[in-house]
């Protein structure tokens, strides 16, 4: 007998703008010691699905329409909100996306780790804290004796989603259900936390759900997997089965839409200097210790004419510091950066002026990155009028041609940025980086926030564009399957120093420093 | 212009005459923006169309309640009371608007600096805040009044002058976020100058939290002003205003219920058209709320 069975459960939301069925009629179960992968995109309802056993799907708006969930017995969409609280957290446990959020600030990992067995089990806080300590052990929190007593914030990501599982556990449940647990964290740190979790499965028969919109990762932990689009389940298979011979065509598309392999195109000559950093360093004041903390500690890299340098490294490694250092957005400390042979360092913002026109930066997060309330037509031509490069007469029609350019409709020119999907905002803002015809574009993660299949849309018009415009590129990023099918050469960066610098595939091929290596083996694979 | 260019197009043409139409949707706005519009006209007009003169006193007649000669009912000294509110809508109204807008403009501009330009500049411009904070207001008008001399408009001015501490505070905080988004740092990469991207970036993104603010704040001047003339620092009978109606009016509440009751309800439904109109402008300028 199953786990938990769940038959054609349907939710849905009742907004504004009328009905919206978030999961429709979707069925599936899980086993003792099985891994069920629940794979789709933002707005899939993979989350909901979950969610909607649970009754922690906000209600109104949203309703549970039909099916049953049958957990030990009991059909947990029958339970009243009492009977389910006690099921929560003590049967059924969850992790969540983000391990910043998700544990009190003010309180002890400690204190939070013992609560639920302190109120819910009566054990003696000593019994407790022993048992807590055994689990953060087993959970691979090194030293527990002493950090039982420390606050989230002295722990690192990996560590924080450690405790969150430490926390899932604490109560011996028999179903974890995992919301894109992973999706955070830095990829050695992932790679650590799948093995956690595939670990725990086995030793504690544990039953588990993985949410996760990562193929990668989900095929190599899931033992079966279902697919979902827009609230229907659209394939479902044994792991093996459904990436070897996937049926469906959207589970086709998605998986054609992974990035692997090597970058195809590369034959253009690339010997013209563009960009020249010489021994960049750049610091932040660490108002907590009083101290300065290097976050870009002597760097220098050439970037040539028509070339997309890549740029990668983990969270707080300061990629994205050296892109803000070369546009001084933030002020470096020491060093050099030529443009054009013209050093910027020291210019004034007069000076500096000509030399923003030419270079341009794409952000991660197109929701954060457009102006709310500016229509598309405004963010486009606002570059074009403020630089000189159209007036009145011609602005309309060039922000037209760039719309052309980005593939946007040119009916949407007067939409606003919420009126668009992220992908298509993401082309605004690839549209208004292009608008000044500048030479060198800087891209902060621009497809990291993006689901795979419109990820695969953004990153063949960067390169159509790049060609089309003659473009340089600086591609700052941390995922490096996508460096690898983009990047014609790769630096790799490690806590604000450059450790290694090659060109792409002899960098995959043959690295040559272990970080390298390490961060290299840790990428999961389809 | 190709064919193409001159297909339908969706909705829209800028922020402010999206504003508008989305204004016009409203009904509780547009119904503020009616009440408001005609009591400005009134007080204009009032001159002209007030039944009485301000100052006509009927001392034989005393204290009466509505009739068809008097509609609201007369004062102790006789004069009608809708005169009176008529004349006391000018003094009030224009408190409120004078008032409110400079200390929408000084807050704002004073705000949007402290905040955006941030670091010591924030500190020392937001430690003024705070001292003035700290200075009874009463003295600082009546300093005001004595270098300057007595005026109605320097009133308005002073009551301004003295409102503007907590709508800086407001539009500081509100920035503090907005600086750190990235379509900030996106315009700050494109080379715009600083006084562009407050103007078209920074402060229409503000604009929510400043409006409904303005609205709660117009009421404020207009009691602040009866307040002040009650000391005798403000206006001095026989000229009025609503608020001084209202204290006179409560002083007698037990005799003569109406000279509070209809300088009250005049107050309360200007206040509730502002509210609805400041509630109506803040959606509306808002392209994320409201869409049908």
């Amino acid at each position: 007998m199953s786990l938990l069975k769940v038959d054609n459960l349907t939710t849905e939301f009742h907004t504004r703008n009328g009905v919206v069925t978030a999961v429709n009629d979707v069925s599936f179960s899980v086993d003792k010691g099985e891994i069920l992968g629940i794979v789709g995109e933002s707005g899939s309802g993979k989350s909901v699905s979950c969610y909607s056993l649970l009754g922690l799907v906000p209600m109104p708006p949203g309703k549970v329409v039909s099916g049953t969930a049958l957990f030990d017995g009991k059909d947990l969409l029958a339970l009243s909100e009492p009977e389910l609280r006690a099921v929560r957290g003590d049967d059924i446990a969850m992790i969540f996306q983000d391990p910043m959020t998700s544990l009190n600030p003010y309180l002890t990992i400690g204190e939070q780790l013992i609560e639920p067995l302190v109120y819910h089990r009566d054990y003696s806080k000593k019994e407790a804290r022993d048992r807590a300590i055994e689990l953060m052990e087993e959970t691979g929190i090194g030293n527990a004796e002493q950090r039982f007593d420390a606050y989230p914030h002295e722990f690192s990501g990996g560590m924080r989603q450690r405790v969150m599982i430490a926390m899932a556990l604490i109560t011996e449940p028999k179903l974890l259900i995992a919301d894109e647990p992973t999706t955070a964290l830095d990829v050695t740190i992932q790679a650590q936390i799948l093995e956690l979790i595939s670990q725990l499965q086995k030793t504690r028969e544990l039953g588990v759900i993985f949410i996760s919109h990562d193929l990668a990762v989900v095929s190599d932990l899931a033992d079966k997997v279902i697919v979902m689009k827009s609230g229907d389940v659209v394939e479902r298979n044994d792991t093996r089965a459904l990436f070897e011979q996937p049926q469906h065509e959207y589970t086709q598309e998605l998986l054609s839409a992974v990035p692997t392999g090597a970058k195809l195109n590369d034959n253009l000559t690339k010997d013209d200097v563009l960009l020249q950093v010489k021994n960049l360093s750049t610091s932040f004041y660490d108002r907590n210790s009083k101290t300065r903390f290097k976050a870009v500690d002597d760097v220098s890299f050439d970037l040539n004419k028509n070339e997309i340098l890549g740029l990668v490294g983990e969270s707080g490694s300061g990629k994205s510091t050296i892109g803000r250092s070369i546009l001084r957005l933030v002020e470096p400390e020491s060093g050099s950066v030529k443009f054009s042979d013209q050093e910027l360092l020291g210019l004034s913002k007069q000076e500096m002026k000509p030399f923003r026109r030419r270079m341009q930066m794409i952000f991660q997060d197109p929701y954060a990155s457009l102006n709310p309330r500016m229509t598309i037509y405004d963010a486009l031509a606002e570059p074009l009028l403020y630089h000189g490069l159209a007036d009145k007469n011609n602005v309309e029609s060039m922000v037209f041609d760039l719309m052309d350019d980005v593939g946007l409709a040119r009916r949407a020119i007067k939409k606003y940025p919420h009126e668009f999907s992220g992908g298509q905002r993401q082309r605004i803002a690839i549209g208004r980086a292009i608008a000044t015809r500048p030479e060198l574009i800087i891209a902060d993660e621009p497809v990291s926030a993006l689901d795979v299949t419109i990820q695969k849309q953004i990153l063949e018009l960067l390169v159509e564009l790049v060609a089309k415009h003659n473009l340089s590129m600086l591609f700052i990023s941390h995922d490096l399957s996508v460096v690898r099918v983009l990047c014609d050469r790769v630096m790799v960066l490690q806590q604000g120093r450059l450790v290694e610098k090659a060109n792409t595939e002899q960098l995959w091929q043959a690295p040559q420093q272990s970080y390298t290596k390490n961060l290299l083996a840790a990428i999961p694979q389809l | 212009m190709n064919a193409e260019t001159e297909m339908q197009i969706d909705k829209g043409t800028s922020l402010w005459a999206d504003a508008w139409v989305r204004l016009g949707k409203n009904k509780l706005a547009i119904f503020g923006l009616w009440v408001v519009g005609s009591l400005i006209v009134i007080s204009i007009l009032t001159p002209w169309i007030a039944p009485y003169g301000y100052e006509e006193q009927n001392l034989d007649l005393g204290a009466t309640g509505p009739s068809a000669a008097h509609w609201l009912g007369t004062d102790i000294f006789g004069r009608d009371l809708l005169t009176r509110i008529m004349y006391g809508g000018r003094i009030s109204l224009a408190v409120g608007l004078i008032a409110t807008s400079v200390a929408l403009l000084i807050g704002v501009a004073w705000g949007t600096i402290a905040g955006y330009v941030g670091g010591r500049t924030d500190a020392i411009m937001m430690r003024i805040v705070d001292a003035m904070y700290a200075l009874p207001f009463i003295i600082f008008i009546i300093l005001l009044m004595v270098v300057f001399g007595r005026s109605v408009l320097l009133l308005f001015l002073a009551i301004g002058a003295v409102e503007w501490l907590t709508m800086a505070r407001i539009v500081r905080g509100q920035v503090l976020t907005i600086r750190s988004q990235e379509f900030v740092e996106a315009a700050r990469s494109m080379g715009f100058s600083t006084p562009h991207i407050l103007l078209k970036h920074v402060v229409p993104n503000s604009l929510g939290p400043i409006i409904v603010y303005a609205t709660l704040t117009v009421p404020q001047v207009m009691l602040l002003e009866a307040f002040l003339s009650f000391l005798g620092l403000g206006i001095q009978p026989p000229q009025s205003s609503w608020g001084l109606l209202i204290s006179y009016g409560a002083e007698t509440m037990e005799d003569y219920p109406w000279l509070l009751i209809f300088p009250g309800l005049v107050l309360s439904i200007t206040l509730f058209a502002l509210n609805f109109l400041g509630d109506g402008l803040r959606d509306a300028l808002d392209p994320k709320a409201s869409k049908d």
